[in-house]
Parts: structure tokens; C-alpha cells; sequence
């Protein structure tokens, strides 16, 4: 059994030295125990290690770089797997290629945690200023997870050459005058410096630079993990940011809900506008335009039909063909001011099939249904309807993102996803398709029914 | 009214500052201060030096100027008829806060933006003291990035870009509709001529080093822009297109989406709900798509809905067009060219250099790709390996439920 001493936890050189000369001696990995100090590790270890004149094994140079990164691991079998890694290396170099060797694999992931141990070092470490003799001295606290903080001295050197600065981590102290860099031994939390009055302001600027509206507890865990906070001065705010943030995004839309602003008319007129311009679905293509909705910005009843036909999309209006004909009359009935109803359609451009020299009039499919939602939805949030009636199920499924069945949902109030209330009833289309003329009137007055209903549901 | 500390100040302009996603700091140039002079380095790859519970990186001290502004647009809560309070650095207070965070490391510089004051050239001046004062009176070498004003004087946006390393202009709206509606007072054309000039500038400078080394830098990080997603009516398909298009004109660095999320101060103009947090997510994964994966944007299109234009939310897009382009599949991943490795759902770039070295001196198995990939149940339907060869896709109509997640990645809270 042979011992191999290394000086320090992140003694790659003495490990190399050590490793080149053990390789040259065919030493197999199985016969080394790897000695860092004076800590002993094996009690049967015996041999010392001599430096043999036998000429140094050759292995590729990214092994020596991947080899480099391992050594800093916080792994104790770190070295004993290089040293087995590079006796694999010199009977077959091209082994290095192989990513799907498992041995290699696993050195591949240390090397990964010790890169991520050092960019977080760099990342989340924080100095506290204290007044010493001769001026300001940086001190920072840190704990890494693994023997990096030589490494990571020349990081801090080139960024803040001109400072003076020490960071204190439980294995080294590191010490920098602004011209030379000195080492300590370890220390504990207690000789950092407690507080920074700095510090409040960046919490402040934390605090602030959240955005509670998107809240994403796992995207910050997973790149600010839990072990490294107790020495960041920010991560006391997390629990009550996050514990607010609910109540805030809700608070935000209940103001917006309440107090809509005065500008709805322009608001409206600005949708209208760029809802001219929808290429959302296909149908854009072969109707003659958008035909959005129309009425006092400011109604208390929204009514949404299905799609405009034939007349609509030449004429531009929602509700001017024969089945806003029907509409009217029935509104007419049932008493309620059609001058005082906003009115739109789920679809907003006409979708037919040619025949002949006649469009005729075609049933949306529900991808058009859910890619036209998006206006309703805006609709709805400038004119804010006490009652949304829809009419027929096209617009019932705009409404409500499911399917409905008309003749169990009708004649009654349903509450919306956003909190609104909605009605549903048949389409007046449907009224003109009815053969039989007495039922014809049956259904027209049951229509008229259902209007009134929604209507004093409002009330 | 009484004067406003800096604290005070830093959480109004701070809070006015956060609904711009990017924070980046990599992709400048390298520097150092082990001169002994001046304060400050740049590694190349960017430090977040802390993350919030959005899940957003904290690279930098982003803050607005002043959050006073004469323009009126709908999705800002810092527009003009906006009652949110009002505050204003001066260029050294931002200076002296900027300094002070670096040096305790709390960031790796600054990223300065304003509401316009005055005139476009005023507030731009004003942007441009803080950049000129932190390089030239401190020698900072941390990195810097201006946003510009779209019709400022092009000498003053010349002097923002030799002192940043990145530079930045939003097009704010995907479609043109949109920002006429949200952004009234702002002009497409003008943001888009004001994105060309920098990239000639980028363009130029790059020359101009070429030929004599002590050529001053010009923005060596490139300028990137942000759209809104969720505030208009541009579908995904819609989205993806037009950032290919900026991608392509501008020799953009980057394009950030960012979901339009609820503001105090509502405008009546805008939607009441954000859309969900993931969509903006999808639109991120289908960039990276183009960046990295070598998919063109119509493939990219391709994995939307074809009636609603909309990307799937509950999975990837690159897993949508797998499930859509199924007669591509399986990828043999001892013989298939990079090409189609990296069409393979769950295999990332890493893990497609890795196969592609491996099988250079041996055949792998199933085990093999395991060892190199995150999930291999996620892939194996879609790859053959020495021991696996899957059912043929085409006769799996039942697929999607066997790849896509169990539950989305991401959570959504509410909404």
C-alpha cells in the first residue's frame, strides 16, 4: 500500500506529481491511499511515495483540465478517482471521447458542481465595509461547498484590485492589501463584520425589483438554493414577498376592476381599430372585413351572437341581417332599450362557403371560436356588463371555453371564469330555421322569456 | 412635498423599472481592474448576483432616471395620466449607488432607463452623464446598459453605445395594431430606423477594430429589445415571426418576452389578467429553437396551433413538433447527422455533443444516452440506440399523453 500526501484540500499540483509518478511505476489505483495533511485516512497505509526517473506518462490535455476542477471537490474519493481515471487514460487515451463511460460521467458532474460552487461564490457573495486603520477594508463571510476559494481569488483581485478586502470561509481566509494577496487560516462567522447599513438600501432595491404579479418560488430556488442564504442579506425578505404577493396581484386587478379609468371610449376605439387589422384564425381572409361590436361603451347588458353573416361582413355592423331583425323584435318585446345594449359577435369575421354566386353561411369551428376570444375578453374588460347574454352555443362556448349544452344551461345565471355573470339562450337563427310556425312562436316567445329573464337578473 | 431619500427614490424607480425583463450582463467584452485602477471586470459570461421570487436574475442595478415621462402608453405604469408617485435621480446619485452596490458585490452594473422628460435629447443627455461619469470620473469596467430613446439625436445614442456594453430599444407590441392602441404617441418605423442605426453602428465599430485595435468599443454586447406579450392580439405564431424578423434586420443579441403582467394604475385599455406566466415560457423555449437548435421559423411555426396560432401550454414546443412531424422519427443516435439529434424531444445541445464525440469509438446503448440526457423516458419514443428501437410513431396515436408531462413544468398560481 502506498500513501500519497497532498498539502491541501485543493492540491491539484501534489496530486499531479504524485499521480505522474505512481502511473510511471504501474502502480495499480487499488494499491494507493490518497493523504491530504496530516489527516489520517488509513491506518494501514505504509509506503511512501519516491519519485521515480521513469518517463512521465502522456494523457490528454482535457483530462489535466477536467482533473484540475475534480480536485477542488469536496468529494474525499476525488483523487483515488482521478488517479483510476488516469491509469484508464494511459492504456487508452481515446477514453477521454467516451461521455457515456459511467467513470467519466461522474467526474464530468463533480467538475459540473464545483464550476456551479464557484460562479455562485462570485455571484453571492456580499462584503460588509468596516472602518480600519488607514481606511475602509471589504469583509465578506462565505461558506462554498467545495475547495474553491484559491481558485476564486484571482476573481476578486481582478475586479477589485484597488479595495482592500478580505473574505473569510471556514477552511481559508483570503487577504488583499491592494497590492498582494495573503492567506489566513480559516475563521469563523463571528469575525465578519454583523451589518452594513448598505445593506438596507439593497433591500429596498430587492424588494422593489420583485414583481409580484409573476410569481416563480421554483426558478429562484433552483438558481439561489436555500444553502446558500443565511449569508445573503436580501433572502430574509423572501418568506414575506412571496406571502404578499397573492394579495397584491388581486389587489392590482380589484383596482383596475373598480375604477376602470376614464378612458373606456378610447380604449374602445383603439380595440376596434386594431381588431380591423385580426389575422388571429384564416377566416380574415375571404371575408370583407372585421365586423366588431357596436353600442354605448358604458351598457349594463353585453349580448354576443355567433358570427356575422352575409349582410354584417358588407356592411360592417353586427345584428343588421335577419337575425338581427329577429333580435330587435324580441328585444322589443321583452321591453328592454336595444339602444342602451352593446352587441358583438364570438366570431368577428364571416366564414361561408362559396356556392354559386352565394356565401353560405358556415359554423365556426372552436379553434376559431378560442383564437376570436381574445376580443370578447377585451370587450368585456372595458365596457365591464353587469349581464353577458349569449346567444346560441357558439358564443356560449366563447364565453364559458367549453362546450354547452343550450336547452340545460338557459334560463338561469352562470357565473364567468373572471367573476361576471352570463346567460345563455338559442340563437335568433334558430328561430328562422323552424318550419313549423306555431312552434315558430312558441320559441320566439320563449326567446323573449329568456331576454327578460336576463334583464331582471340584472336588476 | 417633502424631499425623498435615496432609499425612497430607489423603490419608486426601482418599481418603475421592473416590468423590463432583461438583466443580462454577458456577452461584453473582457475587463479588469488588476491595474490597480478604477473598480470593476467583465468575465464574458454574466453573474446573477441574486434571484427574486419571479424567478428573474438580479445582475444589475436596474432603475429608471425618473419615472416622469410625457408619453401616455397604456401598458406603462409610468405614463402621463398614471397617479403613481413621481421621483428623480440625479446622474451622481445613480453614480454613487452604483459604485457603492458594486463594491460590496451585490451586482455587476448598471442598466439605465427613463421616462422622457423634457425632450427626447434631454433625457438621453441625461442617460448619457451617468454612463460618461461612471466610465471616465471612476473608470468603472462593470458592465452598462442604456436604454435609448427612439428619436433622440443619433450623436447622443453614437456616445451611449462607446460607453455601454449593451444598448437597447423596446418595440414594446408585436403588432402594429397593438401599439397603436397601447402606445399612441410611439411610431413603429421610428423604433425600427432607431434599431437599425445601432446595428450599423455595432456594424461599423466592429470595423473599424478590425483595422486599428484602439478603435473605441461600440456596445460590445450588442443591443437586444422586449416585446409584451398578452397586452394585444398577436398570437404566438405572430410573435415568433416577428422576432425572427428582428432577429434577422437587427442582429438583435437577444429578444425578451415578457408577459404583460397587472399594474397598479390600470389603464382601462388593458386586459384586467396577464396571460399565463407559461406562455411566456413557450415563447422563450421556441426562441431558443431558432437560436440554438437550428429550427427555421416557419418549422417553429409549424409546432403552433393551425387554427388559433397559439403554441401548445401544457408542452414544449419542440415536443409539439415532434407529435406534428412524427414520419421524422425515430432518430437513430448512433448514424443520425447533428441536425436531427437536436430535433430529438429532452435532448439538449450539451447533450447532443456529448453522443456525437462518444460515438465516434463506440455504439451506444439505451444505458448510454441515460447517462448523457436529463429524462430518458421523455426521449426513448423517439430515438433507436443499439438495444431500443421504439414502436413506430405513426402507429401510437396515443403518444401525447405517454411524453407530455404529468402536470406543467411550472405552476400556475392563480388566473
Amino acid at each position: 500500500m502506498r500513501v500519497a500526501t497532498l498539502a491541501a484540500a485543493d492540491d491539484f499540483d501534489g496530486w499531479r506529481d504524485a499521480a505522474r509518478s505512481l502511473a510511471a511505476q504501474r502502480v495499480a489505483p487499488s494499491e494507493v491511499v490518497w493523504q491530504i495533511g496530516d489527516l489520517p485516512t488509513d491506518l494501514f497505509g505504509d509506503e511512501a511515495i519516491v519519485d521515480s526517473n521513469a518517463p512521465a506518462p502522456r494523457v490528454p490535455r482535457a483530462f489535466i483540465d477536467l482533473a484540475r476542477t475534480v480536485a477542488m471537490h469536496a468529494d474525499p474519493e476525488r483523487f483515488a478517482l482521478l488517479y483510476a481515471m488516469l491509469t484508464r487514460l494511459i492504456a487508452e487515451p481515446r477514453l477521454i471521447d467516451d461521455k457515456a463511460d459511467p467513470a467519466l460521467r461522474r467526474l464530468e458532474e463533480m467538475a459540473k458542481g464545483v464550476r456551479r460552487d464557484i460562479h455562485k461564490m462570485r455571484a453571492f457573495l456580499r462584503f460588509r465595509e468596516v472602518e480600519e486603520e488607514g481606511g475602509t477594508r471589504f469583509v465578506a463571510w462565505f461558506e462554498p461547498e467545495h475547495h474553491i476559494v484559491r481558485h476564486n481569488a484571482r476573481f476578486f483581485v481582478d475586479r477589485f484590485a484597488a479595495m482592500r478586502w478580505s473574505i473569510l470561509t471556514p477552511e481559508v481566509s483570503l487577504h488583499w492589501d491592494g497590492e498582494t494577496l495573503n492567506e489566513g487560516p480559516g475563521g469563523t462567522k463571528a469575525d465578519a463584520p454583523d451589518g452594513d447599513p448598505v445593506e438596507e438600501v439593497w433591500k429596498t432595491y430587492y424588494a422593489s425589483i420583485f414583481n409580484p404579479a409573476r410569481l416563480k418560488k421554483g426558478a429562484m430556488l433552483k438558481e439561489m438554493p436555500r444553502k446558500y442564504w443565511k449569508n445573503m442579506p436580501e433572502t430574509a425578505l423572501v418568506p414575506a414577498l412571496i406571502a404578499g404577493a397573492q394579495a397584491r396581484e388581486a389587489a392590482m386587478i380589484e383596482t383596475a376592476r373598480a375604477a376602470p379609468g376614464g378612458n373606456s371610449e378610447v380604449a374602445w376605439a383603439a380595440l376596434r381599430e386594431e381588431a380591423a387589422g385580426c389575422q388571429r384564425c384564416p377566416l380574415w381572409k375571404p371575408a370583407t372585413q372585421t365586423v366588431f361590436g357596436e353600442g354605448p361603451v358604458d351598457a349594463a347588458m353585453m349580448v354576443v351572437g355567433e358570427q356575422p353573416g352575409d349582410q354584417e361582413d358588407l356592411a360592417g355592423r353586427p345584428f343588421v341581417g335577419p337575425a338581427g331583425q329577429v333580435f330587435d323584435r324580441a328585444m322589443a318585446a321583452a321591453g328592454i332599450d336595444r339602444s342602451r345594449v352593446y352587441v358583438t359577435n364570438a366570431v368577428k369575421h364571416f366564414k361561408f362557403e362559396p356556392r354559386g354566386k352565394r356565401r353560405i353561411h358556415a359554423k365556426p369551428g372552436v379553434g376559431e371560436i378560442d383564437a376570436c376570444r381574445w376580443w370578447i375578453e377585451q370587450e368585456r374588460g372595458i365596457l365591464r356588463p353587469r349581464m353577458t347574454v349569449a346567444l346560441g352555443a357558439t358564443a356560449a362556448r366563447s364565453l364559458t371555453g367549453k362546450t354547452v349544452t343550450i336547452s340545460r344551461e338557459r334560463g338561469r345565471v352562470l357565473t364567468l371564469a373572471d367573476g361576471g355573470a352570463a346567460w345563455i339562450t338559442v340563437h335568433p337563427s334558430f328561430l328562422l330555421r323552424l318550419p313549423d310556425k306555431v312552434q315558430a312562436e312558441e320559441e320566439f316567445a320563449r326567446f323573449v322569456e329568456d331576454l327578460k329573464g336576463a334583464a331582471a337578473a340584472m336588476a | 412635498m417633502a424631499q425623498l431619500d435615496t432609499r425612497e427614490k430607489l423603490a419608486i424607480l426601482a418599481d418603475a423599472a421592473k416590468y423590463d425583463a432583461s438583466c443580462a450582463s454577458s456577452g461584453t467584452a473582457k475587463r479588469n481592474s488588476r491595474d490597480g485602477k478604477g473598480i470593476g471586470s467583465t468575465e464574458g459570461m454574466g453573474i446573477c448576483h441574486a434571484y427574486a421570487p419571479d424567478g428573474r436574475c438580479i445582475s444589475l442595478l436596474k432603475i429608471l432616471l425618473t419615472n416622469s415621462c410625457i408619453f401616455d402608453c397604456h401598458y406603462c405604469i409610468n405614463r402621463k395620466s398614471s397617479n403613481v408617485r413621481r421621483a428623480r435621480f440625479t446622474a451622481q446619485e445613480v453614480v454613487a449607488l452604483t459604485l457603492s452596490f458594486y463594491r460590496r458585490n451585490y451586482i455587476e452594473g448598471l442598466f439605465l432607463s427613463s421616462g422622457i422628460i423634457g425632450s427626447s435629447n434631454y433625457t438621453m443627455e441625461q442617460i448619457v452623464e451617468v454612463a460618461r461619469s461612471l466610465r471616465e470620473d471612476h473608470d468603472f469596467r462593470g458592465y452598462i446598459h442604456l436604454k435609448t430613446i427612439p428619436d433622440a439625436d443619433p450623436e447622443l445614442v453614437h456616445l451611449a453605445g462607446v460607453h455601454a456594453d449593451r444598448v437597447s430599444i423596446n418595440v414594446e407590441l408585436p403588432t402594429v395594431g397593438g401599439l397603436k392602441r397601447l402606445a399612441p404617441e410611439k411610431s413603429g418605423p421610428q423604433i425600427e430606423g432607431a434599431m437599425k442605426d445601432v446595428a450599423h453602428a455595432i456594424e461599423d465599430g466592429r470595423d473599424a477594430r478590425k483595422r486599428y485595435r484602439s478603435a473605441p468599443k461600440f456596445a460590445p454586447a450588442g443591443q437586444s429589445t422586449q416585446m409584451i406579450v398578452g397586452a394585444d392580439a398577436a398570437t404566438d405564431s405572430e410573435i415568433v415571426g416577428k422576432a425572427a424578423t428582428l432577429y434577422d434586420r437587427f442582429a438583435l443579441r437577444r429578444v425578451y418576452y415578457s408577459a404583460f403582467s397587472p399594474i397598479p394604475e390600470a389603464s382601462a385599455v388593458l386586459p384586467l389578467q396577464r396571460p399565463p406566466l407559461m406562455r411566456e415560457h413557450r415563447l422563450y423555449q421556441s426562441d431558443w429553437l431558432m437560436r440554438f437548435y437550428d429550427y427555421r421559423p416557419d418549422e417553429v411555426r409549424a409546432a403552433a396551433d393551425d387554427a388559433t396560432g397559439m403554441l401548445p401550454l401544457d408542452i414544449d414546443p419542440k415536443l409539439a413538433w415532434a407529435l406534428k412531424f412524427r414520419d421524422r422519427f425515430p432518430v437513430d443516435v448512433n448514424r443520425a447527422p447533428r441536425e436531427m439529434l437536436l430535433r430529438v424531444p429532452g435532448m439538449g445541445v450539451k447533450a447532443v455533443n456529448a453522443i456525437l464525440t462518444a460515438r465516434r469509438w463506440r455504439r451506444l446503448a439505451l444505458a448510454d444516452v441515460a447517462r448523457l440526457t436529463v429524462s430518458i423516458a421523455k426521449l426513448r419514443p423517439f430515438i433507436v440506440a443499439d438495444d431500443w428501437r421504439p414502436v413506430v410513431l405513426s402507429d401510437r396515436a396515443e403518444l401525447r399523453p405517454l411524453v407530455a408531462p404529468k402536470k406543467a413544468d411550472q405552476m400556475e398560481l392563480f388566473g
